[in-house]
C-alpha cells in the first residue's frame, strides 16, 4: 500500500520509512509560528518549562497581526510581551509593524515555507501552507511552547480525504468557491482530524493565491491540514523566495483515502455562506434580497494580490452604495505596495472604500470594522460564527472578492455579472 | 467530578466559548467572566463551580485559541462531555488539564439540570438523576501519560529533565 503526501511528510519528519493513519508519532518541525494573541500564552508556558533558550531562533516566526497596530492598552501589553521575548531570544523572524503582514499571507511570501516541510502554528489557519505541498497545521499555545523548546511535537497521523475538481471554472469562480463547495457538501465537521488533499485539473488551473485560499479554509471543515501536491506553479513561486533545499512529495497511486469526492466545475457558481456556519452555502443566483451594511475584502483567506485585482476590476469606475462601508485590507506590506503601484488602491478609494494597513482586525471582531446589532457584512474572510465580527446579533456572509465588491456596489448580496452587465 | 449538566448544541465554536473581543488578555480569571457569553450570556450567573458542560458533536470548532479551554477551566466547570470534539480544542484541553470526555450516548441522553458524576478511571459517566450509566471513549495511552502529568508542560519538563 502506498502513502499519501501527508503521510510521507510526517514519516520523513519522524525518521520513519512509513506511517499509517492513527499512528502517534513524535516529529521534528521546520517552523513554529505564533501571533500576538497566541504567543503571549505560549511564552508564559515556555517560561514554566525551565529551559533557557529556544530550540532554534531561525525556526520560529512571531507575527503581531491580530490586534496590531495596537488596538488598545491591553493589546499593546500583549504585543510588548511578544516583542521582548523576540529580542531576548534574538528571534530572526519577528516582524515589527512596518514589516508585518497577516501571518498566513506573510510567511509564504517571505520564503519561510517550502514544499515538504512540517510547520505548526498557534493559529488555526496555519493549514494555509499546504498550498505549497507542506504539511502545516494549527495547534494551541501550549503545543507552541513545547515546540519552541524542543523543536518537536507529537502528532496523530491523519487519514486523508481526496477532493478532485474536473473541468473549467465558471466566470468569477475562485479558490474560495471551491473550498466553500466542499464545506457545504461535507459540513463543518466533515473532515475532522483528516488531511484534505485537493487535486484534479481544476486545482492545477488555480493560481498560487487561489490555492492558498483553498487550503486556508480546510479547518472550516474540521481538517487537520489542506494539501496540494507541488507542480510547476508551486516551484516557480518557491524559486523566487526560498534558497534552501526542500523535498517534493506526492501521493502514491495506490495510497489509501478515507473518502474520495469528485466535483464537476461546470456545476459550481460563486457561493455565499450564510450565517452562522461556513457550511450554509448558497449559489449567488439563489441568495435572494439581502441588504448589507459593510463589505470586507482582505484576511488570510482573501487578502492577496489576485483578490485585490479581482475586486478592483469590479470597483473600477463605480461607486460603493452610500449605505455600505467598504473596507479593503491588503495582506502584507509588499501586497499593499504592489496594489498601490498598479493603481488598485486609487480604485478602491475613488469607489468610496477605505484601505487599511495589514491586520486580522475585523475578521475576528477585533477592531477596524466591528458590526453593531442587526448589521450585515459580506466578507471575504473565513468564519461567519455568531458574533464573529462584532455584536452577537450581527450577521456575516462569506464570499469571494468578486461577490464582495459587487455587493458593496449593489448595497445587497449581488453577483459580479449583475454589476458588469 | 460531580455537578449539574448544562446542555449545548452541536458545533459550539471557540468564538462562542470566548469571543475574540476579550482576547486582548490571557488572564484566566478575566477570560472566565465571559465564558460561553455568545451562546448563553447568562451562563456564568447560572452555573456553580463543579458543574458540567454537555454538548453535541464538534465541540470547540474554529480557532486554535487556548483561551477557550482556559476560560472553561477557570470558570470552574469540572468537565466537558460531548458527542465529539474539534481537533485543536481536544488537544488544547488535554494540554492544559481540562477534563473532557467523548461520550456519544451520554451526550445525547443527558438532559439539562441532570446531576452527573464522572469516573474517569473507570471510563464511566453516571447520571444520578435518571440512574443511567454511559461509557466514555478512552484516551490513547500516550495522552493518558500527558493527563497523568497534569498537562503537556509538566510532561515536557520531565522529558527535558531526563535528557540532561
Amino acid at each position: 500500500m502506498g502513502m499519501t503526501i501527508a503521510e510521507k511528510i510526517l514519516a520523513a519528519h519522524a525518521g520513519k520509512a512509513r506511517v499509517v493513519p492513527g499512528e502517534l508519532i513524535t516529529a521534528k518541525v521546520d517552523l513554529v509560528l505564533g501571533n500576538d494573541i497566541t504567543a503571549p500564552v505560549a511564552i508564559k508556558e515556555f517560561e514554566r518549562l525551565g529551559v533557557e533558550t529556544v530550540f532554534d531562533r531561525d525556526r520560529i516566526a512571531l507575527v503581531p497581526d491580530h490586534f496590531v497596530p495596537n488596538k488598545d492598552i491591553k493589546a499593546a501589553e500583549q504585543a510588548r510581551l511578544m516583542r521582548e521575548f523576540a529580542r531576548k531570544h534574538q528571534i530572526t523572524h519577528y516582524f515589527e509593524v512596518g514589516q508585518m503582514g497577516i501571518e498566513h499571507c506573510l510567511l509564504p511570501e517571505q520564503g519561510l515555507v517550502a514544499p515538504g516541510e512540517l510547520i505548526i502554528g498557534a493559529d488555526s489557519h496555519t493549514c494555509t501552507y499546504g498550498a505549497l505541498g507542506a504539511f502545516a497545521t494549527g495547534v494551541g499555545s501550549t503545543d507552541m511552547a513545547a515546540a519552541m523548546a524542543t523543536g518537536e511535537l507529537w502528532f496523530k497521523v491523519p487519514a486523508s480525504m481526496k477532493f478532485v475538481f474536473h473541468g473549467e471554472p465558471k466566470p468569477w469562480v475562485g479558490g474560495k468557491d471551491l473550498i466553500l463547495h466542499i464545506i457545504g457538501d461535507i459540513g463543518v465537521d466533515g473532515a475532522t482530524y483528516m488531511a484534505m488533499e485537493f487535486a484534479g485539473e481544476g486545482i492545477a488551473a488555480l493560481s498560487m493565491d487561489g490555492r492558498f485560499t483553498m487550503c486556508n479554509m480546510a479547518i472550516e471543515a474540521g481538517g487537520k491540514a489542506g494539501i496540494i501536491a507541488p507542480d510547476a506553479k508551486t516551484i516557480a513561486y518557491v524559486k523566487e523566495r526560498v534558497d534552501r533545499e526542500y523535498e517534493i512529495y506526492e501521493s502514491d497511486k495506490d495510497a489509501a483515502y478515507a473518502l474520495v469526492k469528485e466535483y464537476d466545475l461546470a456545476t459550481i457558481e460563486p457561493l455565499v455562506a450564510f450565517p452562522h456556519k461556513p457550511e450554509n452555502t448558497r449559489p449567488i443566483s439563489q441568495v435572494g434580497h439581502v441588504p448589507i451594511d459593510q463589505a470586507v475584502i482582505g484576511s488570510c483567506t482573501n487578502g492577496r494580490m489576485e483578490d485585490l485585482r479581482i475586486a478592483a476590476k469590479i470597483l473600477e469606475g463605480r461607486k460603493v452604495d452610500p449605505r455600505v462601508r467598504l473596507i479593503v485590507i491588503p495582506g502584507t506590506q509588499a501586497i499593499y505596495l504592489e496594489a498601490m503601484e498598479e493603481g488598485l488602491i486609487k480604485t478602491f478609494i475613488e469607489a468610496g472604500g477605505v484601505v487599511s494597513t495589514p491586520t486580522c482586525g475585523p475578521c475576528l471582531g477585533g477592531y477596524m470594522g466591528i458590526l453593531a446589532a442587526g448589521e450585515r457584512c459580506v466578507s471575504t474572510t473565513n468564519r461567519n460564527f455568531v458574533g464573529r465580527m462584532g455584536h452577537p446579533q450581527s450577521e456575516v456572509y462569506l464570499a469571494n472578492p468578486a461577490v464582495a465588491a459587487a455587493s458593496a456596489i449593489a448595497g445587497r448580496l449581488a453577483s459580479p455579472e449583475e454589476i458588469l452587465g | 467530578m460531580r455537578g449539574k449538566a448544562w446542555k449545548f448544541r452541536d458545533d459550539v465554536n471557540t468564538d462562542e466559548i470566548i469571543p475574540a473581543r476579550y482576547l486582548n488578555t490571557s488572564d484566566p480569571k478575566e477570560l472566565a467572566r465571559h465564558c460561553m457569553e455568545d451562546i448563553d450570556p447568562q451562563f456564568m450567573e447560572k452555573m456553580s463551580p463543579g458543574d458540567i458542560i454537555v454538548a453535541g458533536k464538534n465541540f470547540g470548532c474554529g480557532s486554535s485559541r487556548e483561551h477557550a479551554p482556559v476560560a472553561i477551566k477557570a470558570a470552574g466547570v469540572s468537565c466537558v462531555i460531548a458527542e465529539s470534539f474539534a481537533r485543536i480544542f481536544y488537544r488544547n484541553a488535554v494540554n492544559i488539564g481540562l477534563p473532557i470526555m467523548e461520550a456519544k450516548e451520554g451526550a445525547s441522553k443527558i438532559r439539562e439540570g441532570d446531576i452527573i458524576r464522572v469516573e474517569p478511571e473507570e471510563g464511566k459517566i453516571i447520571n444520578e438523576t435518571t440512574g443511567e450509566e454511559y461509557q466514555v471513549a478512552p484516551f490513547p495511552p500516550f495522552m493518558q501519560a500527558i493527563i497523568a502529568q497534569g498537562g503537556l508542560i509538566n510532561y515536557v519538563r520531565a522529558r527535558v529533565g531526563e535528557s540532561r
